[in-house]
């Protein structure tokens, strides 16, 4: 029990992020009218994407000689700038459908 | 100025919110997107110019610059030369990707920090199911996978997993070296036997969990650099994305345990009462003439519709008819296709106008007066068993009641059942034909006899 509750006090502030994080993507996305589910699961995809920071962190920290380190970061960074630039365009091309025909937008 | 990267990752926290809010009005989805982008490359660019570790700054500048390159360009042209029809897989591809990613960066971690703590074992596992998955969810949908169940296939894959939760303690304590990498490889044929069982038209489902799953993934990376950016923006898909997964499950009328069992897919064979009888089946030259002198014709696209690639044809006949003072309008049950929503991106592209798009329930006040319904590879969301068979896999779940309809025209490719593995009653109605063949095929055709009969 001790180090658990320590743990729980050193990660304060991190895990009222989380816990208010979870409450928050629930009410975002409470309402969504199905038309919209595929665009906007293409976007939340394009959005955990954010996981590129830790492959630039990852890939700035590597030692010089250290190859291996160098090959699993530039190999992150490649795949997660993938995951957010492809995420991202290919949301955009499936809302451009949506965009304002001669009869405006649909309703929900 | 070390109040600058915090900025920007404040920034970058509130777009993504405000992006995923926007997105959920078809009004303002598409700034959303912008927003969560614009707030995305600000955290981004922030990292690499701010970013300090005990005052360090990051290195290897040249490398990281070349991956972002290489990802930018592979990304923005293979999202730009996929057909709208093939969306869905490459929404999995791309959330392999970030599985994928969040998977290196817990090994290269582990690797730099020499320890296996809690966060990095959960990035590599969580990331590791979700990069195989994501592979085989996209494999199913773009047709090079098939469906593989096989008895006992739940018990090994919960056997595996309850292994793989104890090794991922184990490891906690013994810290061994050898063993995470055991325990990434493990966690990759997890992901495989996880999706295998899965029938290809609860993809999307799959796909939707899985990207929850990235999520959380990223957000054990956030845990590990305590990067507030990565954690609220993976938490945020982890919950956005799970109760995604339930309200698509929900317009399915399952349960998310119903789609991960399989049951749907593989149990084809258990049905209720006997289904058969005789079926009418209508040549095109009479299905012309049907169509051409009705008031009122309402069309049903499914499935079949999106794998012939069919959206622009159906649109053409749609004006085909309407010049000859036909009302045509578009039945669009909510998980029609292969996926929620799909049909309206799919109709959309083909530039059909929107008034036309009827959503259930008025599409189902309109099929009293109506005097043809065109059934385009549709087959479970117009089955009557789901009102009507207690005993049917799916019954309860909302359908489109085409046979209210004076008469009805089914398009399929023959008389095998849909994907549900269940007769459909409805194809053995009195007022209903069946026009057999390949959807695009049979509307160029279709367009052709009209055109030629004046």
């Amino acid at each position: 029990m001790e180090p658990l509750l320590s743990w729980l006090a050193v990660h304060q502030q991190i895990i009222y992020i989380v816990i208010l994080s979870i409450f928050l993507g629930v009410e975002v996305i409470g309402r969504v009218p199905s038309v919209l589910h595929t665009p906007l699961m293409s976007g939340a995809n394009a959005i955990h994407g954010v996981v590129i920071i830790g492959a630039i962190i990852v890939m700035g920290q590597a030692s010089d000689d250290d190859y291996a380190a160098l090959i699993l970061g530039f190999a992150a960074v490649v795949l997660g700038t993938l995951n957010v630039v492809g995420g991202f365009v290919v949301t955009d091309r499936m809302l451009e459908m949506f965009k304002n025909k001669k009869n405006g937008v649909p309703k929900s | 100025m070390t109040g600058l990267l915090p900025l920007c990752y404040i920034l970058g926290s509130v777009s993504f919110i405000m992006g995923l809010k926007m997105m959920s009005h078809p009004a303002t989805a598409r700034r959303g997107n912008g927003i969560a982008a614009a707030g995305m490359a600000l955290a981004i660019l922030g990292t690499l110019f701010l970013y300090r570790q005990q005052g360090q700054h990051l290195r290897h500048y040249v490398w990281i610059g070349l991956g972002l390159l290489v990802g930018s360009v592979v990304g923005v042209v293979a999202a730009r030369k996929v057909k709208m029809t093939s969306m869905p897989e490459m929404v999995s591809l791309f959330n392999g990707m970030g599985g994928a990613c969040a998977a290196l960066i817990s090994i290269s971690e582990f690797r730099h920090q020499g320890v296996a703590g809690p966060f990095v074992l959960a990035g590599m596992f969580i990331g590791s199911i979700s990069f195989s998955g994501s592979m085989i969810a996209w494999g199913k949908l773009s047709g090079h996978i098939k469906d593989v169940a096989f008895k006992g296939q739940h018990f090994l894959n919960n056997g595996l997993l309850a292994l793989l939760l104890a090794a991922c303690i184990y490891e906690g304590f013994a810290q061994n070296l050898l063993m995470v990498y055991l325990i990434a490889g493990v966690a990759l044929v997890y992901g495989v036997l996880f999706v295998m069982p899965i029938g290809g038209a609860d993809m999307p489902v799959v796909i939707s969990l899985l990207n929850s799953f990235t999520g959380v993934a990223a957000a054990c990376g956030g845990f590990l650099y305590h990067n507030p950016v990565m954690l609220t923006g993976g938490i945020l898909v982890g919950s956005a994305g799970t109760i995604l997964t339930i309200l698509m499950c929900k317009a399915m009328n399952r349960s998310l345990l119903n789609v991960l069992l399989g049951s749907f897919g593989g149990g084809a064979s258990v049905q209720g009462g006997p289904v058969g009888g005789a079926y009418k089946e209508l040549s095109l030259s009479d299905a012309s003439v049907v169509l051409a002198y009705a008031r009122e014709v309402m069309i049903v696209p499914g499935y079949g519709l999106a794998v012939a690639q069919a959206q622009h044809v159906c649109h053409e006949l749609e004006k085909l008819l309407e010049s000859k003072g036909v009302n045509v309008q578009y039945a669009i049950h909510p998980v029609a296709g292969r996926m929620p929503g799909h049909m309206n991106v799919l109709l959309a592209e083909a530039d059909v106008s929107y008034d036309k798009l009827l959503e259930m329930e008025r599409a189902n006040d309109a099929f009293p007066n109506t005097d043809v319904v065109l059934v385009l590879g549709a087959n479970d969301v117009v089955n009557p068993a789901a009102q009507t068979d207690p005993s049917s896999p799916i019954y309860g779940m909302p359908i489109l009641e085409v046979e209210k309809a004076k008469l009805v025209v089914v398009n399929k490719r023959s008389m095998k059942p849909g994907y549900a593995g269940i007769e459909n009653q409805l194809f053995f109605q009195p007022k209903t034909s069946m026009l057999f063949g390949d959807a695009k095929s049979v509307l160029q055709q279709l367009i052709a006899s009209i055109k030629e009969n004046g």
